[in-house]
């Protein structure tokens, strides 16, 4: 069995009722209770006024998870590779988009078109950070958040370098609801790098498996990895909370999903 | 890096159906952009529109899947014996260690624009026959391929708009040398639809004729669509001397502005470089650069800069758009296979629909079509969000 091996140096998370790596670890890890709200996204501070003014939920989010995560590990943003992995991007923006499109009036405005590109949270990470580095953006449905993890360790493995991998989702408005059921927006970043270092949390060691991929205990914690993409890695983030040597298997695609071995550092 | 080989590689484009079609074009400088009337499209602009693709039926058991990016998709996947030498693989190398990398912007979001004029009335519910997952969403075009031949490896869509079937090749490129894989399904597919028409449009970046890369009066794109694909494996011991080898990739970001290239192209400057490091190859050695090339009044000027600091004004380059028009997310993959056309025939094709080369633009760009051979060639696709690709290509012998 062929596998990829990664040190974690640092984690963002933001989804509801998970506000920070550091306040999550408690709910995850089963000692305190996790009481779901509505996702809060800080504003984009970063970002130059013009940029800010035009940013969508997905920027906003993305912009706070990776820059949590990479704080945690006292890097420079600009100096690292980026792996971007979404479901389906802006889906208030595409809503509006298509909207205009079925009316009389299909002037869409150029920050709408702008913003409906799958890399706009790239783009704007790239602005915001200064970062001139190589960036992958990729979407998989359901299966993004491992698609993402792939790429990022790939990065790791096959160029030896540090990557920062921001799996983020957004929520989707009617009547777009209805066919892509995404309630909410939540993100997890990781910042992965191919050598142990002080800031190592944990070892990584991933692979393809037929497992089934792990279920969370907590029934309010298990529907929301369910009903948004990038939370599938929230049995990661679980095992490092639980501070326990384990494995878990990640949700991928309906043919293979990821096994994890976690080591911690 | 260890040279991938491109075991096999078609297009299909507004220039014609897989290689044949594709290389004679070239030869004839023959191009496909024709005034634009798709859908119910109102806009004074040409377009390089796949003819046929809505003749094009998806098998039955996979007609979820069925939008017109998936058509495409299907309809590129059958030319040149591609489907033959992807079934080939995988009774090789086993349906879980292919990989599927597949580029596009806009997936099947035509399906979802359509679908709006249909809404219920009263609910504004979409109509029920309508399905997101397998249509519309960014992924579906590489879920579609992957159980259109019953791979069962990882799989993922590249979107970083205009360099999205560029990137893929650094993705399969990755994951082979990782070793989860053995070989990989890579291209691009991307089709009209209003959002790019309508969005390009709102930003005076489409233009109202043909368009005319590197001409003094070059007005904007013409939004072309195209469905291009390769087979990557690792380079085996004996190759024909015109086998095609991806020798280099490089990847850069902008910093710069969502819609805008960096002034002095430095972020595409530092893609190129890349991509001749990882190839272990001097500037002087490429043969050919298949430019972006938009027709874009700041794209062209950006390249331009940045090709001029990289390799001077004296290699021969041309943009393939004015020819296929500007596939957007596919874009890099049909160009990926024009310069594998390239090094197996000696021919550096000419920029099409150029008058004038706009004096300010100091290369030596092709207006006629040069029989030369090539060994080396480079390949750029930048994008939106300040995304940058360069690919080297080389023949083997």
């Amino acid at each position: 069995m062929h596998t990829l091996t990664a040190y974690i140096e640092g984690i963002g998370l933001l989804g509801p009722g998970l506000t920070g790596w550091p306040g999550s670890q408690a709910v995850l890890g089963g000692q305190q209770p996790y009481q779901p709200h509505k996702t809060v996204l800080p504003p984009p501070a970063l970002l130059p006024s013009a940029e800010r003014r035009r940013s969508g939920a997905i920027v906003k989010l993305t912009l706070a998870t990776g820059l949590e995560a990479i704080a945690a590990a006292g890097l420079d943003a600009a100096s690292l590779p980026s792996v971007f992995s979404s479901s389906g991007g802006d889906g208030e923006n595409c809503h509006a988009i298509c909207e205009m499109l079925a009316s009389d009036d299909r002037q869409i405005s150029p920050t709408r078109f702008h913003n409906s590109v799958h890399n706009a949270a790239a783009g704007y990470w790239s602005i915001a950070t200064g970062a001139m580095t190589a960036s992958s953006v990729l979407s998989a449905f359901d299966a993004s958040f491992g698609a993402g993890l792939l790429e990022a360790l790939t990065q790791v493995v096959a160029d030896n370098t540090r990557t920062v991998l921001l799996a983020c989702d957004t929520a989707y408005p009617e009547p777009l609801y209805s066919a892509r059921p995404i309630p909410d927006a939540f993100g997890i970043s990781l910042v992965l790098a191919p050598q142990r270092s002080a800031q190592a949390l944990a070892k990584i060691t991933v692979s393809l498996t037929d497992a089934s991929a792990d279920r969370l205990s907590d029934a309010a914690l298990e529907s929301l990895r369910i009903a948004i993409p990038a939370a599938r890695g929230l049995p990661l983030l679980r095992g490092i909370a639980l501070r326990l040597d384990q494995r878990v298997v990640l949700d991928y695609l309906d043919s293979t999903r990821l096994a994890v071995e976690i080591a911690l550092c | 890096m260890n040279p991938l080989w491109l075991s096999h590689f078609t297009a299909t484009s507004s220039i014609g159906r897989g290689l044949d079609q594709t290389l004679a074009a070239l030869r004839q400088r023959r191009g496909g952009l024709a005034p634009c009337a798709f859908d119910t499209v109102d806009l004074a602009t040409f377009v390089g529109e796949v003819a046929g693709v809505d003749a094009v039926r998806l098998p039955a058991h996979l007609a979820d899947f069925d939008c017109r990016n998936n058509r495409l998709a299907l309809l590129g996947l059958e030319q040149d014996g591609f489907v033959a030498a992807v079934h080939a693989a995988i009774a090789k190398y086993g349906a879980q260690r292919i990989g599927v990398f597949l580029g596009t912007s806009t997936a099947g979001i035509l399906q979802t624009e359509l679908a709006y004029r249909r809404r219920d009335p009263v609910t504004g519910a979409l109509p029920a026959d309508f399905i997101y997952r397998t249509t519309h969403n960014t992924f579906s075009v590489a879920d579609f391929t992957r159980h259109y031949f019953g791979l069962t490896g990882p799989a993922v869509v590249v979107s970083s708009a205009c360099s999205s079937s560029a990137k893929v090749f650094s993705s399969a490129r990755r994951m082979m040398a990782a070793g989860l894989i053995d070989a990989a399904v890579v291209g691009g597919v991307d089709s009209l639809c209003l959002t790019t028409l309508y969005g390009f449009s709102s930003l005076g970046l489409t233009s109202e004729q043909a368009c005319r890369p590197f001409d003094a009066q070059r007005n904007g794109i013409s939004i072309g669509e195209a469905a291009a694909f390769a087979l990557l494996e690792r380079t085996p011991d004996h190759l024909d001397a015109d086998a095609v080898l991806l020798l280099g990739t490089g990847e850069s970001s902008d910093a710069y502005h969502m819609s805008s290239p960096h002034p002095e192209g430095l972020g595409a400057r530092m893609a190129m470089q890349d991509a001749l490091n990882m190839a272990g190859l001097n500037p002087s050695e490429i043969d050919y650069i298949n430019l972006h090339g938009t027709a874009t009044q700041t794209n062209d000027a950006a390249e331009c800069k940045a090709v001029q600091s990289v390799f001077g004004p004296g290699t021969p380059c041309s943009s393939t758009k004015g020819a296929t028009g500007h596939a957007l997310g596919a874009a890099g993959g049909v160009e990926a296979v024009i310069c594998a056309l390239v090094l197996q025939h000696g021919l550096l094709p000419a920029g099409l629909n150029t008058r004038q080369l706009d004096p300010a633009l100091d290369l030596d760009y092709l207006l006629d079509n040069r029989e030369q051979p090539a060994a080396h060639v480079l390949s750029n696709s930048f994008g939106f969000g300040g995304t940058n690709c360069s690919l080297i290509f080389s023949r083997a012998g």
